[in-house]
């Protein structure tokens, strides 16, 4: 401490105030201090001075020291002995208030020599007759384990809390077994040295659960939320259990406060998976709807997460919502992040018998302002052409009424949607082409282009002016961006090859442009290639780049199956609303390949380990495909929408085979998949290696895709998009390693 | 569970932060804002969650603060959301507004208040009238200091014994809120209703009640038959007094009530409602010189009931200007700064139409940016003495020990939701939407 504190200021002034002779001057000298510790001024110097006012009777003044105490702590650790006397002689205050605040804030302290003093009042407390001071002790003891483990071991403290667990006040068992839970997180997440998992504190058995089971129905809302995520640990015995757990938790969903809701949904959806009589499944299932529908009430926010868990529900049983599509549409004033999980949960439940209804909105919202929501509200139009065939030509009707609005980026996104649906419907929709075409000059962002000139290199043969439509970009190409660029060169090359006199001229313009004047490697060795191709071997030229290419489809699931199952175990935390596993964000783990394969051996489910990671290593390469964002517009991929087999992917591959002895090998081959800066990938390295079989027909097209990724060429639309830079962390992190 | 919560200003400023875990530094405040202005920047959603070298932020909106709380953890998100919820609306019934000023003004029981709610994390009592039985804002005047918080950890948590009053009375208000959303070709795309019924308590002791209502899954499961309509619930909540595992057996609301004010239980049904209020609206724009509006309003409820308060929002262009308007009832206001005109209408008789006319002026030069913004029209009203749903109050049984007879009142309201809107019709001349 300073000792030669100025004599004047605002500090010299306080500290006279605070051992001023009168107790309401003395209180508001405190109530100063704590409003500049709140601006944040430090006022750590009249720790002493304040310390002195912590005897008193007045519990709002002893409540302001305690918070100065609390602040301060760390800084004054040799002081903070000084105020040791007062804390235990509190927790012996006949109002029981004052105990509880003691207790409390002494666990607040943090301070190693106060520590050691914690331990009788603790025990004390833990058995004091009200159970205000009980609920608050239990919590007490948790937060000495975080900074003592040994202390509450060797004071017995945990047989205690155990103990609290079968207390007659439900707030008490709701405080204990929140205090155990956390306890056990911080125990088994350490590192262990030995490198077993470390056993866990809080083991629930039959008898710890028909108490809990028993406080549930009678403890406020967040015990609530405490009890039923400790049930949704419990590992049931047998099929009955699960069964009885589900049944007596179902009366949560009647809880007004949305956390208890979700965190019943929780229990249910993991006890649910043992429990194999279907007209309980169906019923349980019936009953979880209507409250997931209400939890569309709330404010936005808890909107937002319920959102974003239904979302993981609907993935894992499709059924639930079945009937409730229109609550889900979204309202004028809605923020834009409920309206994007509301468009994305308004796909996945389309069917024959709604989509007139969705379509008739998706064309609303395409006529709105937010320029990003209307965006994907087209992108959503052409995922329900892709998704349910029938739809298909309502689907091109709205999407050409759009068109007609020639609003210049609903036009745009209309096109790139449009390029989509031809890949999925190939030769259905040739009509269209003029309408597309009578567009060209509006296109100013590459992805439209791109999709354009794509659609005109497809069906250059049923376009008559395919060439002048190609030439306007050729003579334009060294202007155009790189993807733009690619497409132009394939376009030309599949219209050289369909019509070989009227493009003679053209190909050789493009061909010399794309070799002598671009700076792009990736444009420059595709055009190489294009021409000692069609130099030498026209026939392989044409089974090359006029290759039949696989159907697309809409996948079901945005997360692989084996994350999707831990997710779902993680209803309601941040796990699930990030749609990523709790290891890929909690910074201190690094997603190794052993905890993956951990895992995946830890799923009930008996999944084996390798399926399990040839799962995720297509899930990786399957959630690039899904972040619309995220996939450039390259070669003739659709957008976001392709997901085909995973079979031959190499990584996944040489899993099964075990042929790789090093797991983190495996690993990077495994992320390599999805992500784009592993040298030793193949060619095909690039975000969409989902889509295994064009490579082989067209492998050009997958060399350029692959190369301009890498970073520092990627132009304006094949650099990887940054909406989505948090979730491409973890993979960052691997790559980081090596 | 919260490591740190906190109060920012719109500058990102905390205006006041309480640590709750010494895993997370107060200090990642500092990167709340920068990291929000960041994501808008590059044009992405800033989402209620998201995550940044390690630390999750979990923030809401309220007036011109956030609240914010970090954890290190996989933590709960929706228990924390709710939580800061939560905290809004307990400190709103302590101060009033909840805005910068008043969150500087009462740094201190705000102090009290974040370690009363919430211990290492985890949230506690949020309920502001228990809370406000031990944390005053005048704590001076108390003479005695505020002893045991008994219903704190009650088995009964919120209500204190030994409450009297000279008269016991109930008073009920049903309340329905309809939102209902109309298509611009007339079609009514989505319709719910969110029934409140609200109590007033003012009974002596720890009274057990039991509300009986119209509910035709209860008639189901008791085997009887209702005497008039019954009403399916697509959805119920409860208030924590409400016996959730009884209601779940035999659909029984019973509880022992709070003492005061609060909402008793909330439903919802989905059930196709008519537009209780019609509103048409023909639009004529003239491009650059003059816009011209008629709007149509159609009571379609019946004649012995009549809606109150009917306020229809009709947008205009942010551009218009000179507004004339000429109604057959009521009074037009042009509102500015919400981008449209009102029309009020003090009391609207079921079954009745009415119509009005506006005119505006367009400037001969159009904004180029200013893109066709078609926000819906929006409807407000109440219709006293009538639900929607047809619910009723069946009976109210209130036992006590003390054996008092005590009285039940209950009122009926229907009411415009928060989403009461109709989309406006297309312009004269353009091609209707054609109906798939």
């Amino acid at each position: 401490m300073n000792r030669a504190a100025p004599k004047k200021g605002e500090n010299y002034e306080l500290r006279a105030d605070l051992n001023s002779e009168y107790r309401e001057k003395r209180k508001d000298a405190i109530k100063r201090v704590i409003a500049n510790m709140t601006v944040g001024k430090d006022v750590s110097g009249l720790f002493p001075d304040v310390l002195k006012n912590m005897q008193t009777e007045d519990i709002e003044q002893k409540k302001l020291v305690y918070l100065y105490l609390m602040n301060y702590a760390k800084t004054q650790p040799e002081l903070v002995i000084l105020a040791v006397n007062t804390f235990v002689r509190d927790t012996d205050d006949p109002n029981p208030l004052v105990r509880a605040l003691a207790i409390r804030t002494m666990g607040c302290l943090r301070a190693d020599k106060i520590i050691d003093y914690l331990a009788d009042p603790l025990q004390k407390c833990l058995r004091d007759e009200n159970p205000y001071v009980r609920k608050t002790a239990a919590l007490c003891v948790a937060k000495l384990y975080e900074m003592k483990p040994e202390l509450v071991i060797d004071n017995g403290f945990l047989e205690q809390l155990q103990d609290l667990v079968s207390d007659a006040n439900p707030m008490v068992v709701a405080n204990a077994v929140t205090a155990l839970s956390d306890i056990h997180v911080a125990a088994t997440s350490e590192p262990s040295t030995s490198g077993e998992p470390q056993p866990g504190v809080f083991n629930i058995n039959t008898h710890i659960l028909s108490k809990l089971l028993i406080a549930l129905n009678e403890c406020t809302e967040w015990g609530r939320v405490s009890i039923l995520t400790a049930l949704s640990r419990y590992k049931a015995q047998d099929d009955k259990e699960s069964e009885h757990i589900c049944e007596r938790v179902v009366p949560q969903f009647q809880h007004a406060n949305a956390s208890v809701v979700l965190a019943a949904v929780k229990v249910i959806m993991i006890h649910m998976r043992h429990v194999h009589r279907p007209d309980l499944v169906k019923q349980l299932v019936r009953k979880m709807a209507p409250p997931l529908v209400t939890l569309l009430s709330a404010p936005p926010e808890v909107q937002w997460v319920a959102l974003r868990n239904i979302s993981l529900l609907l993935q894992k049983r499709p059924d639930i919502l079945q009937n409730e599509m229109r609550v889900f549409f979204c309202k004028y004033n809605d923020p834009s992040y409920v309206k994007v999980e509301k468009l994305d949960i308004m796909i996945k439940l389309a069917g024959d018998n709604n989509v007139d209804s969705l379509l008739s909105e998706l064309k609303e919202y395409a006529s709105e302002v937010d320029v990003d929501f209307v965006r994907k509200s087209i992108k959503a139009i052409g995922q329900c052409a892709i998704k349910l065939d029938s739809s298909a030509d309502r689907c091109v009707n709205v999407l050409l009424e759009l068109i007609g609005t020639r609003v210049s980026y609903v036009v745009q996104e209309a096109v790139v949607v449009m390029k989509d649906i031809f890949r999925k419907y190939p030769s259905t929709y040739e009509g269209v082409i003029p309408t597309l075409c009578a567009n060209l000059e509006e296109l100013d962002e590459p992805e439209a282009k791109a999709s354009l000139i794509w659609i005109i290199g497809e069906y250059a043969n049923k376009i008559d002016n395919a060439a002048e439509l190609l030439e306007v970009f050729v003579n334009t190409f060294v202007e155009e961006s790189y993807a733009v660029q690619l497409q132009t060169l394939s376009a030309v090359v599949k219209l050289f090859l369909k019509k070989p006199d009227s493009a003679q001229g053209l190909v050789q313009k493009v061909l010399n442009t794309a070799t002598k004047d671009c700076d792009s490697p990736d444009v420059r060795d595709r055009a190489y290639i294009y021409w000692r191709l069609l130099s030498t071997d026209p026939a392989a030229a044409k089974a090359v780049v006029l290759a039949h290419r696989p159907p697309i489809t809409l996948p079901r699931t945005t997360v692989p199956p084996i994350v999707l199952e831990e997710l779902i175990g993680d209803i309601s935390s941040l796990a699930s609303v990030y749609h990523k596993p709790a290891e890929t964000f909690i910074g201190k783990g690094r997603l190794g390949a052993d905890a993956l394969q951990r895992k995946a051996a830890e799923q009930d489910d008996e999944v084996s380990a390798q399926k399990a990671l040839q799962e995720i290593a297509a899930g990786q390469q399957a959630e690039n495909l899904l972040d619309f964002d995220d996939v450039p517009a390259d070669e003739d991929r659709p957008t976001g929408l392709a997901a085909t087999s995973f079979t031959s992917t190499p990584a996944a591959a040489n899993l099964i085979s075990g042929k790789s002895t090093n797991p983190l090998d495996d690993l990077v081959s495994i992320f390599g998949g999805a992500s784009m800066e592993v040298p030793q990938q193949p060619p095909r390295a690039n975000g969409l290696g989902g889509l295994s079989s064009p490579i082989a027909a067209d492998p050009f097209a997958s060399l350029g895709g692959g190369a301009s990724r890498t970073p520092g060429l990627g132009s304006g639309v094949t650099s990887p998009v940054p909406t989505q830079s948090r979730q491409q962390q973890p993979q960052e992190d691997l790559l980081g390693l090596f | 569970m919260a490591s740190v919560v906190a109060i920012l200003d719109l500058k990102g400023k905390p205006l006041i932060q309480r640590s709750y875990r010494d895993d997370v530094s107060p200090s990642n405040l500092e990167r709340f804002l920068p990291l929000v202005l960041e994501l808008e920047e590059e044009g992405n959603q800033v989402t209620p969650c998201f995550s940044s070298q390690g630390i999750n932020f979990m923030h809401i909106r309220h007036n011109n603060v956030y609240l914010v709380a970090m954890s290190k953890r996989n933590t709960n998100a929706a228990e924390v959301i709710v939580f800061l919820h939560r905290l809004v609306q307990v400190l709103v019934e302590y101060f009033k507004e909840l805005e910068e000023e008043s969150i500087r003004d009462n740094f201190v029981i705000i102090y009290e208040l974040l370690d009363e709610m919430m211990d290492f994390g985890y949230p506690q009592t949020t309920e502001s009238k228990i809370l406000q039985e031990y944390i005053t804002q005048d704590a001076y005047k108390l003479t005695v200091a505020p002893t045991a918080p008994i219903t704190v950890t009650n088995a009964v948590s919120w209500r204190s014994e030994g409450i009297r009053y000279r008269k016991n009375e109930v008073f009920l208000d049903v309340i329905e809120s309809v939102n209902l959303l109309v298509n611009s070709n007339g079609a009514v795309v989505r319709s719910e209703i969110l029934g409140s019924v609200k109590m007033k308590c003012y009974l002596s002791g720890m009274p057990e009640l039991r509300l009986g209502l119209n509910d035709k899954a209860m008639f189901e499961s008791t085997g009887r038959t209702p005497h008039g309509k019954a009403v399916e619930m697509e959805d119920v909540k409860f208030h924590q007094c409400v016996r959730l595992s009884r209601f779940e057996s035999d659909r029984t609301i019973s509880f022992i009530p709070p003492d005061g004010e609060f909402e008793l239980m909330s439903y919802r049904l989905s059930t196709p409602v008519k537009p209780l209020i019609w509103v048409e609206a023909a639009v004529e724009s003239h491009k650059g010189s003059r816009v011209e509006y008629m709007v149509k309003v159609k009571a379609q409820f019946k004649r012995r009931s009549t809606a109150n308060n009917v306020e229809i929002y009709v947008p205009v262009s942010d551009d218009a200007d000179t507004p004339k308007f000429r109604a057959s009832t009521g009074s037009v206001q042009y509102a500015p700064d919400k981008s449209a005109f009102v029309w009020k209408i003090k009391q609207l008789g079921g079954g009745r139409e009415f119509l009005m006319r506006a005119h505006f002026g367009l400037p001969s030069v159009k904004n180029a940016e200013d893109s066709e913004r078609r926000p819906p029209i929006t409807v407000k009203f109440e219709i006293p003495y009538f639900t929607v749903s047809g619910i009723q109050v069946r009976y109210l049984k209130i036992v006590e020990k003390s054996g008092y007879q005590a009285l039940p009142w209950v009122r009926y309201i229907t009411q415009h939701g928060d989403d009461y809107s109709l989309r406006t019709a297309l312009e004269k001349g353009s091609a209707p939407i054609v109906p798939m």
